[in-house]
């Protein structure tokens, strides 16, 4: 069929399923937006292309499905980058579409133009200038499936202004073939009779999650196998919420910031069985002291995250749904009892100091909210202080998930993810945590969310510091304590206000309980600000 | 340790600045890179002589395997390759010395491809080792300017490196 590349860009979409996009327009995307218009799929009008592409992270993690973002040339385009870079680092599948200028004009540096896909090389799992309309529906139906399959990641289509005007004959391509891309699903049959009569030899075996696990889905797979074989499961930070924090088989989080029962379950461990965790500096910071103690196991659908930090005893390639489903069919009971009995000396019991007047304990606060809040919430933490406070301090319940940006550590993350995961399903409680600081990087999206109801929480912890970098200047650096203090920010509440969005201060216990009755209950935005102590400490 | 990394790619704009860019940000050593077409119009084939030790090259291998538009990588062993290089090298060779640079283009198997009253330009196609022992040898004379195309290299026997469709 003859149509506009731009109408053609929207039947992609459209062929995609896409019912959602995240966008902020400019002249070099007008026609795109042009076309999108009367498509029937939504637009949200984000306030800044960075939170754009935050929240189309937060609709994949949810969808479990690439989710597209779309901005204009240069400015629009480069704002892009943070976001690209933060849903690379956790391997998560977004597409971006950026307007370019005219193809004739690409290399003369006319107003607003920025070699994009260049720029963000190092961040994209892949990218296209598209120079000729004909390649667009094969670009995008390559997009997709490079984005979303095999390690996700984000891939980015530029498309010139005078490419969406031109005329093209429509056909949107039934099925892919990259002959430089075939990603390994199943694993290999002698490596995982391998890995399992390892895992069966140890007698103290221990299973470390990541998060390829949400990747590939694979939850109810790595429940049942450790259940099988009674293996004891810790989590990196991008794994946490894959096991159940009622689960007796579960001994939380590791790394810098992680809980002793994990970190020594790590040093105790003969065989450590990794599932789609890339082993990051944060959750393990000396691999190879671990590597000469330990039997590595390592199941990565990334043939280059196996070996690249840790050596491998037993490399296994492969998704880990279907990797976990073949060693299931073969798994064998297992009894461990003596080694879960000594990791559960090392659990430590919660014990929440008292905090100073007018404030609350944070890891007390949101220790309550998650008891309060429903089992299935997507709890969307920020980065810093409060991330550590939520990701090792809120109880996951059965079906809950917790998300960050763990490998980059992207401040203001948490509120245009949180919006993204409420829209991927509008049925869950979608919660952020973030800082005084961190939100200050992303308040302008409270307005996204007003402009399309999305009925999103937000808790914010003031302690007016930028908390995480406060307490390392303090321990790393005598005390000296610089560009930390957030003086100047707002008010908080008269914030909220001005949004129109409902809110309360929690400064004691009682508040702390209005506080969480708003968030659970109340069926609209809501802002909590939760005054902490501005010394209180991380861990 | 150097290495010899043939890697297929598909003939994109762009696929160049991809690999270099790669050897950049994660910090590998290019020594010579060489690129060209070859018999299929849609692949090309680069030639990486890389240092490295032996995890570093599983992982540039790795690395370059994760690029969309590398077709194939294979690191090729010393003794199972031919492996040749260009090199040009403009010398100072007034007339009294032009019969010793011509014996010694003579036993290198280099030619000389031009002659001017106070320089002469020689060629040679060789492996790497015996083109640095060419330049020690020619250096006392002077070299002006010296160019080289960076190793390609083939397979010995009947295997070969193709891409298929
Ligand atoms: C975009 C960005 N800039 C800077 C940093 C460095 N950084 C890490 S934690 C942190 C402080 C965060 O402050 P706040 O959001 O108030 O959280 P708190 O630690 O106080 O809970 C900073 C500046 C970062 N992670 N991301
Ligand atoms: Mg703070």
């Amino acid at each position: 069929m003859k149509m506009k590349a731009s109408q053609a860009m929207v039947e992609c979409l459209k062929a995609e399923n896409i019912k959602v996009v995240y966008g902020y327009p400019g002249a070099a995307i007008c026609p795109f937006y042009d076309s999108l218009m009367d498509s029937g799929i939504r637009h949200v009008l984000v306030r800044h292309e960075a939170n754009g592409g935050h929240e189309a992270s937060g609709y994949a993690r949810i969808s479990g499905k690439p989710a597209v973002c779309i901005a204009t040339s240069g400015p629009g385009a480069v704002n892009l980058i943070t976001a690209i870079a933060t849903a690379y680092a956790d391997s998560i599948p977004i597409i971006c579409i950026t307007g370019q200028v005219n193809t004739d004009q690409i290399g003369s540096d006319v107003f607003q133009e920025a070699d994009i896909t260049g720029a963000a090389e190092p961040f994209v799992k892949h990218s296209y200038l598209v120079k000729d309309a004909a390649d667009i529906p094969r670009v995008f139906k390559e997009a997709f499936y490079i984005a979303g399959t095999g390690r996700p990641g984000p891939v980015l289509i530029d498309v010139p202004m005078d490419v969406q005007r031109a005329e093209i004959d429509f056909d949107y391509p039934k099925s892919v073939d990259i002959r430089s891309y075939k990603p390994t699903t199943k694993g290999n049959a002698f490596q995982i009779k391998r890995v399992l009569s390892e895992l069966e030899k140890a007698s103290k075996p221990l299973i470390c999650i990541g998060g390829g696990v949400f990747a590939s889905n694979a939850q109810e797979e790595i429940n049942e196998l450790a259940h099988i074989m009674n293996i004891p499961v810790i989590t990196t930070m991008m794994g946490i919420s894959a096991f159940s924090d009622d689960d007796p088989l579960f001994f939380g989080m590791l790394g810098m910031h992680g809980v002793k029962s994990a970190n020594t379950a790590v040093n105790e461990c003969d065989v450590l069985f990794l599932v789609g965790a890339r082993v990051g500096d944060r959750a393990v910071r000396t691999p190879l002291a671990l590597e000469k103690t330990t039997k590595i196991l390592h199941i990565d659908i990334d043939p280059a995250e196996i070996g690249k930090n840790i050596g491998a005893d037993l490399p296994l390639v492969g998704d880990a749904k279907y990797v976990l489903r073949q060693m299931i069919e073969k798994a064998k009971p297992q009894q461990h009892d003596e080694w879960i009995a000594e990791l559960n000396t090392y659990r430590q019991e919660r014990v929440f100091e008292p905090a100073k007047a007018g404030t609350v304990n944070p890891r007390w606060f949101i220790d309550r909210l998650s008891r309060a809040m429903p089992d299935d919430t997507v709890v969307v933490a920020d980065v810093g202080q409060n991330q550590i406070w939520t990701a090792t301090g809120y109880h996951i319940g059965k079906g809950g998930r917790f998300m960050t940006s763990g490998g980059m550590g992207t401040m203001g993350y948490s509120l245009p993810a949180a919006i993204g995961a409420k829209m991927a399903d509008p049925s869950r409680t979608v919660m952020a945590v973030c800082g005084d600081g961190s939100l200050q990087m992303c308040m302008m999206e409270l307005a996204t969310a007003v402009q399309h109801d999305v009925k999103v929480k937000v808790v914010v912890m003031t302690n007016n510091r930028l908390g995480m970098v406060r307490e390392l200047q303090t321990k790393g650096y005598d005390g000296r304590e610089t560009a930390v203090f957030l003086d100047g920010s707002p008010d908080f509440i008269k914030l909220a206000e001005a949004y129109g969005i409902k809110s309360c201060r929690v400064t004691d216990e009682k508040s702390a309980v209005e506080a969480v009755k708003l968030l659970r209950d109340y069926d609209g935005i809501a802002l909590v600000e939760v005054i902490v102590d501005e010394n209180a400490a991380t861990l | 340790m150097k290495h010899t990394i043939s890697v297929l790619v598909e003939n994109h704009s762009g696929v160049l600045s991809r690999i270099t860019g790669l050897f950049s940000r994660r910090g590998f050593n290019i020594e010579s890179l060489a690129v060209g077409p070859t018999n299929d119009p849609e692949v090309s084939r680069i030639t990486i002589i890389a240092d490295g030790d032996e995890h570093t090259v599983e992982q540039i291998e790795k690395q370059l395997n994760k690029l969309i538009e590398v077709i194939k990588v294979r690191t090729l062993q010393k003794d199972e390759c031919f492996a040749r290089e260009l090199m040009m090298v403009k010398l100072n060779c007034p007339a009294d010395k032009r019969s010793e640079i011509m014996t010694i283009a003579e036993m290198t198997e280099a030619k000389i491809v031009d002659v001017t009253l106070t320089t002469v330009t020689l060629e040679i196609c060789a492996r790497y080792n015996k083109l640095e022992r060419f330049i020690e040898i020619v250096a006392p004379y002077g070299i002006i300017e010296l160019v080289r195309t960076g190793t390609i290299a083939i397979q010995k026997g009947s295997e070969s490196i193709t891409a298929k469709k």
